[in-house]
């Protein structure tokens, strides 16, 4: 009936999972409940939870990333902790459950903490840079939002029924075959990897169209912002590269469900295909999480140096090229697997070549603030942490990419410490530094300045001491994922490390206070302004938050930067009140919570081999979409009159803000 | 394309105090891309499906690149040689593309209203996918009832999922297909379901090009 589920997938003997199990438990149904007594059910179903707006559906990603970002960190805490007390001992994690936790830190930060940050943000801002009122599909893009919270859902399940996979954020074979890891761990990633993997592979689809097909008039591709340029890389790298993770995964389920031999040792398997086929998902991944990245820094570089960007088009250039150049540099993360000197020497060559366009960039950022007015808020101080940072990250992965230098660093904390050197100087740091740069977009109140600087010291601060120890430790030999080590040469490293952590946490701290601060005196932090950084791109002429159509009227693109110029020409007159129209919005629908339901359910058959539920959520979900398509009204219309009502209302705001900003200078 | 343009019924236009669609598509006049004017429904519709078909192609080549690799590894069991009946696959190939010719016809019925060209092309089409899924699914009985299953060696795990990955897209393609007939049956040639129906005709024909590739790749190859 219930497959392989039974009591005792329940971790009662082991008090650390149980404990926090309990306790994410705890906290959940809690919440629910207190949602629910509050009565604030039908607006969160109404105005987030079936909503198609993509403000909204960006929200949702960030909330869940940010969620996520505190299990993945206090996973990071307690590896950190394992390490600082098991020298010369085996400390107070057992093997078995610090490989899950390896294991579930990377899975986490790099699918449900930095995919959805970015994709959160794109969705939140890539409309509104193009001057339009939705993406191509909004429905598509709430199935893709709930497909992702379902993936997060199972990989968390794990913590409570059943247990983690212990091969570490990419599952290798043959360690992750049924043979050598008969449990459930795999199933929950592979499962949890491909429900939420389908979500980001339609939110690719659907980016690229919307880039590539839906703009304001006049909105031709050398106008378009370079955060939407990013995001068009990204999308296409999503379209490209997911579907190989989901083949990968889909032959490594075949194998473990079936019998089948594609990475296994007997029958002629072969497990270098895995790593080839995994690494030609795994290295676009890269620049998928970084382009979007680069793409907020320079936004905010060129918003806070009051200038326009540095060399737009060489950036345009640099991220096209980088969009391909990642597709061929995957085989520089296992050059120690033997594929021949000539071989690793291409790829050693294309890993170096893809620094140059970074180098482009940086150069750029620095040239935009050259004779700008520079103005030191928290976004620009995380985007000037970012430089520095990740010059160090690039320059250490360029030294990697020597193929010598790599048989000596390979799988040794270097390595850690490179990649969290480029994800935490680059990604976190850009997402850090966006949140903070278009939260008055989204609610209409900016953060807490003086929270947000000490988040950003603390990170900043804590990043170093967390990770340069690494690469010391790493060059003296140290490998990745020891459970514990008797090398009394490395131990104080190691505490410095975890000393590190400990600001870090320090720094989400700040950061969780400065949302609290800043929620409870959003009076005072209100922007009515609609662009209280003085912004350059179009979505700074609409107020915050946008009304649900963005635009009252579709604003005529004339020029790059061309909100900017408008705002400051010196003939600039107040605009006349436009012909309002009526506007038509896509209708809300709950086919993306309702897939979501089925893909939690039948996931969880799979994994557990619960096939009557497998066959149930299929069933569901094919009913869900005969409705969603047998539906004959999808969208709902605003009335000419209601727009007009909208729109006057937040340009007289607007000007009397205004006027009151001026009357103070 | 001028026939599809030609066709009546697409969305997103805008004719005389209609009210301005969310995409844009609005009163402006439907211009070319170039100048950074907003597309039409249809365009987006179809494009946006296009891509996803893109993303499909590349999921197949990986398992076409996992075929290339393990194609040899036969473990001492049987090889494509041994195997391959290539009179049944002239015949599955003969199907599917004349399933494709009848999708034509489908999609054409369906931009004239004309419901015998229409429900008759994808009656046919149904039944040239069904024949097809039925070969297929005689041949895999077969080698599976010689101990020729996909875990006898790494060869055949390769061919079963990637041509059997293809049979899943056929099959999911008949859904939908009778899908499709249901909804002209129930809300009539409407623009919203002249999209699907579009796009059901790229998914079709996609299955199409990817079936030419197995045709090649696994069985000529694999019987020479």
């Amino acid at each position: 009936m219930f497959g392989r589920l039974t009591w005792d997938a329940i971790p009662w003997g082991q008090p650390i999972p149980l404990a926090a199990g309990g306790f994410v438990v705890l906290v959940l149904v809690g919440g629910v409940a207190f949602i629910t007594l509050k009565g604030w059910v039908p607006f969160l179903w109404r105005e987030y939870i079936t909503s198609v707006d993509h403000k909204r559906i960006g929200v949702m990603y960030v909330t869940l990333a940010a969620v996520m970002l505190l299990r993945g960190f206090s996973d990071a805490l307690l590896m950190r902790s394992q390490q600082a007390f098991a020298f010369q001992s085996g400390g107070y994690l057992p093997p078995e459950h610090y490989n899950q936790i390896f294991s579930a830190h990377g899975t986490i930060m790099i699918f449900f903490v930095a995919m959805p940050f970015v994709i959160g943000l794109m969705n939140i801002v890539v409309p509104l840079q193009l001057g339009v009122r939705d993406v191509a599909f909004p429905t598509l893009n709430s199935v893709s939002f709930w497909l992702t919270a379902t993936g997060a859902l199972l990989v968390n399940l794990s913590l409570v029924v059943g247990n983690f996979s212990r091969t570490g954020w990419l599952p290798f074979p043959p360690l992750s075959e049924l043979n050598y890891s008969p449990d459930v761990g795999v199933d929950y990633y592979l499962w949890g990897v491909q429900i939420s993997g389908v979500g980001t592979l339609l939110t690719g689809v659907n980016f690229v169209t919307t880039i590539l097909k839906i703009h304001a008039p006049g909105m031709t591709y050398m106008r378009m912002p370079i955060f939407t340029w990013t995001s068009l890389a990204t999308s296409l790298l999503l379209v490209a590269a997911f579907p190989v993770l989901t083949a990968t995964l889909a032959m490594l389920t075949l194998d473990r469900y079936l019998g089948f031999h594609f990475f296994t040792n007997e029958a002629g398997g072969n497990v270098m295909m895995f790593m080839n086929l995994i690494w030609i998902w795994g290295h676009p991944e890269v620049y998928i999480l970084i382009l979007p990245a680069f793409g907020v820094f320079s936004e905010v570089v060129a918003t806070f140096s009051r200038k326009t960007l540095f060399g737009y088009r060489s950036m345009v250039l640099a991220t096209m090229a980088i969009c391909l150049i990642s597709y061929t540099v995957w085989l520089h993360h296992f050059f120690t697997m033997g594929a021949g000197a000539n071989v690793n020497a291409v790829f050693g060559i294309a890993s170096m070549i893809i620094a140059v366009p970074t180098g482009v960039k940086i150069f750029n950022w620095m040239f935009t603030m050259y004779g700008g007015r520079v103005h030191y808020a928290s976004p620009m101080l995380w985007s000037i942490g970012f430089m520095v940072t990740f010059v160090i990250g690039g320059l250490t992965g360029v030294l990697v990419a020597v193929v010598p230098a790599d048989f000596m660093l390979h799988n040794s904390l270097f390595q850690v410490a490179h990649f969290h050197n480029v994800i935490i100087g680059g990604v976190l740091f850009g997402m850090f530094a966006g949140y903070t740069f278009w939260f008055p977009k989204a609610f209409g109140f900016r953060l807490h300045e003086g929270w947000g600087k000490a988040a950003f010291w603390c990170w900043f601060f804590g990043f170093y001491l967390a990770f340069m120890p690494l690469y010391v430790t790493g060059l003296m030999g140290m490998t990745r994922r020891m459970q514990h080590y008797d090398v009394p040469e490395w131990y104080p490293w190691i505490l410095v490390a975890g000393l590190g952590a400990l600001v870090v946490l320090a720094g989400i701290a700040c950061q969780i206070t400065q949302l609290v601060v800043s929620i409870r005196h959003r009076e005072e932090l209100r922007d009515l302004t609609g662009d209280p950084w003085g912004g350059r791109t179009l979505e700074w002429s609409t107020s915050s938050p946008p009304p649900a159509f963005n635009f009252a009227v579709l604003p005529h693109v004339e020029s790059k930067d061309d909100y900017w110029y408008k705002e400051h020409s010196l003939d600039r007159r107040p605009e006349p009140e436009p012909q309002y129209q009526a506007i038509e919005v896509p209708r809300n629908s709950a086919t993306g919570f309702v897939c979501a339901f089925f893909a939690t359910f039948g996931g969880f058959g799979m994994i557990w081999q619960i096939w009557w539920l497998v066959i149930v959520a299929l069933l569901g979900a094919f009913a869900t979409f005969v409705v969603f398509a047998w539906r004959d009204r999808t969208e709902y219309e605003i009335s000419a009159e209601e727009v007009a009502r909208i729109d006057r209302a937040n340009r007289l705001a607007r000007s009397q803000a205004r006027a009151a900003l001026q009357a103070a200078e | 394309m001028t026939a599809f343009e030609a066709g009546a019924g697409y969305g997103g236009q805008n004719r005389g105090g209609r009210p301005v669609t969310i995409l844009g598509g609005g009163s402006e006049p439907l211009v070319s891309h170039a100048d950074g004017s907003p597309a039409s429904r249809r365009i987006i519709v179809g494009y946006g499906f296009w891509i996803f078909l893109l993303s499909d192609i590349i999921m197949f080549s990986a398992f076409f690149a996992t075929f290339a690799v393990l194609s040899s590894e036969t473990a001492g069991g049987p090889s494509g040689k041994d195997l391959f009946n290539l009179t049944n696959v002239a015949i599955e190939t003969a199907f599917l593309l004349l399933s494709s010719f009848t999708c034509g016809i489908a999609t054409i019925g369906a931009r004239a209203r004309n419901d015998l060209m229409y429900y008759g092309g994808m009656a046919l089409t149904a039944l040239f996918g069904a024949g097809f899924l039925y070969l297929e699914i005689h041949e895999f009985v077969g080698m599976i009832a010689q101990g020729a299953g996909p875990s006898r060696s790494a060869f055949l795990s390769a061919f079963f999922t990637l041509v059997g990955c293809h049979g899943v897209h056929v099959t999911l393609g008949l859904l939908w297909l009778l899908t499709m007939m249901a909804q002209v049956f129930a809300k009539g040639y409407r623009a919203d379901i002249l999209r699907r129906v579009l796009c059901f005709g790229l998914f079709w024909h996609t299955l199409d090009i990817i079936w030419v590739a197995i045709f090649t790749v696994v069985y000529l190859l694999g019987s020479g």
